[in-house]
């Protein structure tokens, strides 16, 4: 279990990054981020780059801003570890640090980073869904220029995301998060610091009357990429949440928007059971939160 | 292969210069170029921790890290805790406590708890059971380390 060769890059700045991964991206070079999920992929030879291009030395892109706006820039390389402890993601985007403590293992929080879970687009991945329902935005680099993608954008498929061969992904906003809204992250797995089998991302806001205004919710484990289920919120909106309007609510995703697949770990039903247990909790939690 | 690069790192206090190949791992650094046994490799996937090394100070899995990514960096291994002689209070507390049965899964749980300590100096009992879990032992189920880990803050609060 050792990788394959490969030509290792270490570059000093950004702009000298963005010139080698223009050289190697399209002959099968990478970026190497934390490696938390790269190199186990390359040691099982499952992920055999040509080359990587290691951010790990580049400074500018190791930060948390608080942004004007009430929201957050988040440097792409910030450890895992350093996102779920900052007292301005405690702040602003409380469900970060609650959706980071499911991911992995603090030792492993240690060393992965914020961008290279984003980037890694793993369908049972925490922030995939979170990014999905708090609507972060993405700042990609190359050496031709920069674009911004919202995360309905950014997540393509599993594993997969629409960043070009040459590009970086180097920061992340996080929107500012409404006084009347409330967030809620769930998620079930076998054991601790394993893959989601169900999870759920919400965002629910409050208009003055204690009805729903608005909201996003979020499954990852049972598709390709985040599931938004829009069902749900078709329901919620302009409503009074009540228990049986929730549940109800949720039934109608998981019955016509979700379509899990059955694998060693659970079956269909297993996964559609808790798709509703887990939205109504979810739901349920950032109703509360929000009225607060 | 592809080029040998030149790296320095300060292991254990003592600094190693070594060409390695990029695609050398921490891990097999640290044991068959530097002769530190201590660390093990066991899922050599970042799933196991017995080879959780101290990076700048921090837990890390030295199988998913890179040889050349430790160049300029600190690395500390189980060597670095203590000897047969003077055993670090942790170390100590596995010993009366029994927390080690084979042995094979001690060294990366020893790194984690040791920095662990350090960030948490008074845990709950819970803590500690979150703290190891990414750590598998396969033989003592766990309720020794934890009795050690106990023992060991006890013991260096009354120190302190």
């Amino acid at each position: 279990m050792k990788p394959a060769s490969f030509e290792y890059y270490a570059p000093r700045s950004l702009s000298e990054a963005l010139e080698q991964i223009s050289q190697v991206g399209d002959d099968g070079g990478k970026i190497l981020a934390g490696g938390q999920s790269l190199v186990p992929a390359m040691n099982f030879r499952m992920a055999q780059p040509t080359a990587l291009v290691d951010l790990n030395g580049l400074p500018e892109l190791f930060y948390i801003h608080p942004t004007d706006s009430g929201g957050l820039m988040i440097g792409a390389m910030t450890r895992d570890r350093v996102v779920e402890l900052d007292d301005n993601v405690k702040l602003r985007a409380p469900i970060i640090p609650e959706c980071l403590h499911w991911l992995a293992h603090p030792t492993i929080r240690n060393r992965g980073t914020f961008g290279g879970a984003l980037a890694h687009s793993d369908p049972a991945g925490q922030l995939p869904v979170v990014a999905a329902s708090l609507q972060f935005n993405f700042k990609l680099q190359s050496k031709k220029g920069e674009r911004w993608v919202n995360a309905d954008e950014f997540f393509v498929s599993v594993y997969t995301t629409c960043l070009e061969a040459d590009e970086i992904l180097t920061a992340i906003e996080v929107p500012a998060l409404s006084k009347h809204a409330g967030t809620s992250f769930q998620q079930v797995s076998r054991q601790s610091g394993e893959s989601a089998l169900v999870g759920i991302a919400t965002i629910i806001e409050l208009d003055t009357d204690g009805k729903i205004k608005n909201g996003r919710i979020a499954y990852m484990g049972v598709a390709e990429k985040p599931v938004m289920a829009t069902e749900a919120m078709k329901l919620l909106k302009g409503n009074k949440p009540t228990d049986d309007l929730i549940a109800e609510a949720i039934h109608g995703t998981v019955t016509k928007e979700l379509d899990p697949g059955a694998d060693i770990h659970a079956s269909v039903e297993y996964r559609r059971h808790l798709a509703q247990a887990l939205g109504v909790k979810s739901v349920r939690e950032a109703i509360a939160r929000a009225a607060k | 292969m592809s080029d040998l690069i030149n790296i320095k790192v300060t292991v254990n206090g003592k600094i190693y210069e070594r060409p390695v190949e990029p695609r050398m791992l921490l891990s097999d650094f640290i044991r068959f170029e530097l002769g530190l046994g201590g660390t093990h490799v066991g899922c050599e996937h970042g799933v196991c921790g017995t080879c959780t090394i101290l990076f700048d100070g921090k837990p890390q899995r030295s199988c998913i890290t890179f040889a050349v990514q430790a160049d300029g960096h600190t690395i500390e291994t189980v060597e670095s805790l203590g000897t047969p002689e003077k055993m670090s209070p942790l170390q100590q507390a596995f010993q009366e406590k029994h927390g080690a049965q084979c042995g094979f899964c001690t060294p990366g749980i020893l790194m984690t708890m040791t920095a662990f300590l350090k960030e948490n100096p008074h845990p709950s009992e819970e803590e500690i059971r979150e703290g190891i879990d990414g750590n598998l032992c396969r033989c003592t189920g766990y309720q020794n380390i934890i009795e050690a880990v106990k023992l060991a803050a006890d013991n260096m609060d009354s120190k302190s």
